[in-house]
């Protein structure tokens, strides 16, 4: 394969790859402070993508768009409320079943309000534009997704770094119940590492499904999963880190399919998973952590 | 009460569900939705409670059940279609490269080997992994079996990603019987047993199943399991392996999954691949928290009523009439999920524990509890156990 060929699938892979970044932020700093794998941030996702839809039918896109960012932030702090506060003190598994249960009414929710029909998603001025670079014919959304998530990625390690709410994040991530004894309001920060998450899934979904046909109930499903096997590739809890393991699961899976073998593009992914499990838990830049019976 | 007695009233109550069974097929017409919730039912039973010998017996939270149903499925599709239909069924393949059938049951046996043989590949490295890590690995695992059995390089074996059809099903099966003469003659008097029996099929094949996870719950392997779950490190302590006990709760899951998995397809007639999603993984794991986590019996009822508000009771939700109230704005199609979404997210909230908690389904304490106090006999129908 010369560069020519595989050129197209490289800068796809870029590009879906910043935007399973974007999602797998929010799955890493929800597992770093709950620990908790939140099944229903693909969803959330999917969510997002088809309120565009719907909002832009009505609105003119400079309301819609800041519309769609603030109902997904929403969204993300209403899940958590209801969903996962009342069982912080209960074990792991049942919050990790909440979150399926989660998951499941949102497909549904998606399925009774679409009425199981493919919606076709809006095409955003400019970024929908076709543009070529070198051999490849391409939207500028691909070209736009590296660069933004990058942009959003060093903000949101300015803010964990150099801001109380950031401090709070990174104690809370590190000693739950020591950061509470501390004075550390612990709901407000899980909600804000919510609103965060929900923020960045919402730019995700905007930047996502520009380049597909439409959103389905259960296009967040895939998506998700792949952004988590990002952050655990990267190393749970670490920002950098998943930003990393998303760029090179969405090249890699590209190449796959580039390749054409593209029924095993998704069995790529989780078979990284499992080989990452086994050979490093901690994942490229995770803490090393220790078992205390 | 003596065990003797318990177990006596144990085999009557089950032969007084039989005779229930029998005078519904009796009095009600073949196409009545509550044979369909029976047979379905008693299939989702068995794959409930294999997930909860995995789930809730032995601690491992794992989501791959949907994978090794997809295997058993497919085994005993492959393994069973006629000669004369291949030609049809593999137009794609040229008529596959399989060219013989076995048995039913040996089908149904395989299909659980062949499951477990994969759940011990697979369980080789997923095995030593934790709670939420190992949810994610099975999970990926399902997602990677759905993929191969796609795979059109496969396709003379699984028939890619199009349908398999005209294998042996629950019907076809009884219906089959009409080849001896006397079953001929029963069913032409009686039409009704026709249709009894290819009720009881399923559930014989699901109850023989669940009765075995159960003797194996109650054995030593049943303790060590439980031993593990309550504590992984005290149980290492006193000299269980955990390696080779947590492989064995997970293959044996798996294998009951997977004859799951084969009576599913010996009931739809029909299956594909691209079904076995993980929402179906997801609703069997509703199902046990439905049940309660850790209880067989649980399970069972969890199943049924699931069943049953899905494709009956709640049905009217979609097709814009329920409860005599007709509103076809509201009541339009998906509805009925989303109602049933939000009923299971109150039960996982709030109703933590599921129908049964951790317990059996015992005679005994509900006629102490009527004993005791009648005023609570509202709340043990209702399920407080």
């Amino acid at each position: 394969m010369s560069l020519g060929n595989i050129l197209p699938y490289i800068l796809s892979g870029i590009s879906v790859g910043g935007q399973y970044a974007l999602i797998a932020i929010g799955y890493t700093m929800v597992y770093g402070i709950l620990r908790l794998i939140n099944f229903a941030h693909g969803d959330v996702f999917m969510a997002a993508g088809l309120m565009m839809i719907y909002l832009t039918a009505s609105m003119p896109l400079y309301v819609s768009v800041p519309l769609v960012i603030a109902l997904t932030i929403i969204l993300g702090f209403c899940i958590e409320r209801a969903a996962y506060k009342p069982l912080r003190t209960a074990p792991r598994m049942s919050i990790m079943i909440s979150a399926i249960g989660v998951s499941y009414l949102l497909q549904n929710l998606a399925l009774y309000i679409t009425g199981g029909l493919n919606k076709n998603y809006p095409s955003l001025p400019w970024i929908s534009d076709t543009i070529t670079i070198g051999t490849a014919v391409t939207k500028r959304v691909t070209v736009i997704t590296p660069f933004l998530t990058i942009f959003l990625v060093v903000v949101l390690v300015l803010f964990i770094n150099h801001t109380k709410m950031g401090m709070a994040m990174r104690a809370v991530s590190r000693d739950f119940e020591t950061a509470q004894l501390m004075g550390i309001k612990i709901d407000n920060v899980i909600s804000a590492t919510f609103i965060v998450g929900s923020f960045l899934a919402a730019i995700g979904s905007m930047l996502y499904f520009t380049n597909y046909a439409g959103v389905v109930p259960t296009s967040g499903a895939m998506p998700g999963l792949k952004a988590f096997v990002a952050a655990v590739f990267g190393g749970i809890g670490s920002i950098p880190g998943a930003v990393v393991g998303a760029f090179i699961i969405g090249i890699c899976e590209n190449l796959i399919k580039g390749s054409g073998l593209t029924t095993f593009s998704d069995a790529f992914t989780f078979a990284l998973l499992i080989i990452i499990l086994i050979v490093r838990p901690t994942g490229l830049f995770g803490e090393k952590q220790t078992d205390k019976v | 009460m003596k065990k003797q007695t318990k177990t006596t009233v144990n085999v009557i109550l089950i032969i007084a569900l039989m005779v229930v069974i029998l005078l519904l097929s009796v009095f009600l017409p073949s196409s009545s939705m509550i044979f369909l919730v029976l047979k379905k039912g008693a299939i989702y039973s068995l794959v409930a409670v294999s997930m909860n010998l995995l789930n809730g017996f032995t601690g491992l939270f794992s989501l791959g059940q949907a994978g090794f149903m997809l295997i058993g499925a497919y085994t005993y599709a492959i393994f069973t279609i006629p000669d004369v239909g291949k030609d049809a069924i593999y137009m794609y393949f040229s008529g596959g490269i399989i060219h013989f059938t076995i048995p039913v049951i040996v089908a149904l046996l395989l299909a659980g080997i062949v499951a477990a043989i994969f759940a011990f590949l697979i369980g080789l490295p997923v095995l030593r992994l934790k709670s939420d890590y190992l949810a994610i690995a099975t999970l990926g695992f399902a997602e990677i079996i759905r993929a191969i059995f796609q795979w059109d390089k496969l396709g003379p074996i699984t028939n890619g990603s199009n349908m398999l059809r005209k294998y042996p099903t629950f019907d076809s099966i009884i219906t089959g019987l009409t080849k001896y003469p006397s079953m001929d003659k029963l069913f032409k008097s009686a039409p009704w047993f026709e249709n009894y029996l290819i009720t009881m099929l399923p559930i014989l094949i699901s109850g023989i199943c669940i009765v075995i996870i159960v003797l194996l719950i109650n054995s030593s392997y049943g303790r060590a399991f439980k031993a593990i779950r309550d504590d992984e490190v005290a149980a290492e302590a006193m000299g269980i392996n955990l390696a080779s006990h947590k492989m064995m709760s997970f293959c044996t899951s798996s294998f009951f999954a997977g004859v799951g998995g084969a009576l599913l397809a010996m009931y739809q007639s029909t299956i594909q691949a691209s079904a076995f999603k993980s929402t179906m993984t997801y609703e069997i794991l509703l199902i046990v928290v439905l049940g309660g986590i850790g209880s067989v019996t649980g399970s069972c009822i969890g199943s049924f009523l699931f069943i049953a508000c899905q494709e009956w009771w709640l049905r009217g939700l979609d097709s814009g009439k329920f409860l005599g109230i007709t509103a076809p704005g509201i009541f339009r199609n998906g509805f009925r999920l989303v109602v049933f979404s939000v009923i299971i997210m109150c039960v996982v909230l709030f109703y933590r524990k599921g129908i049964m908690g951790e317990n059996e389904f015992d005679v005994e304490r509900i006629i102490k509890r009527f004993r005791k106090s009648p005023k609570k006999k509202k709340e043990e129908v209702s399920g407080n156990g």
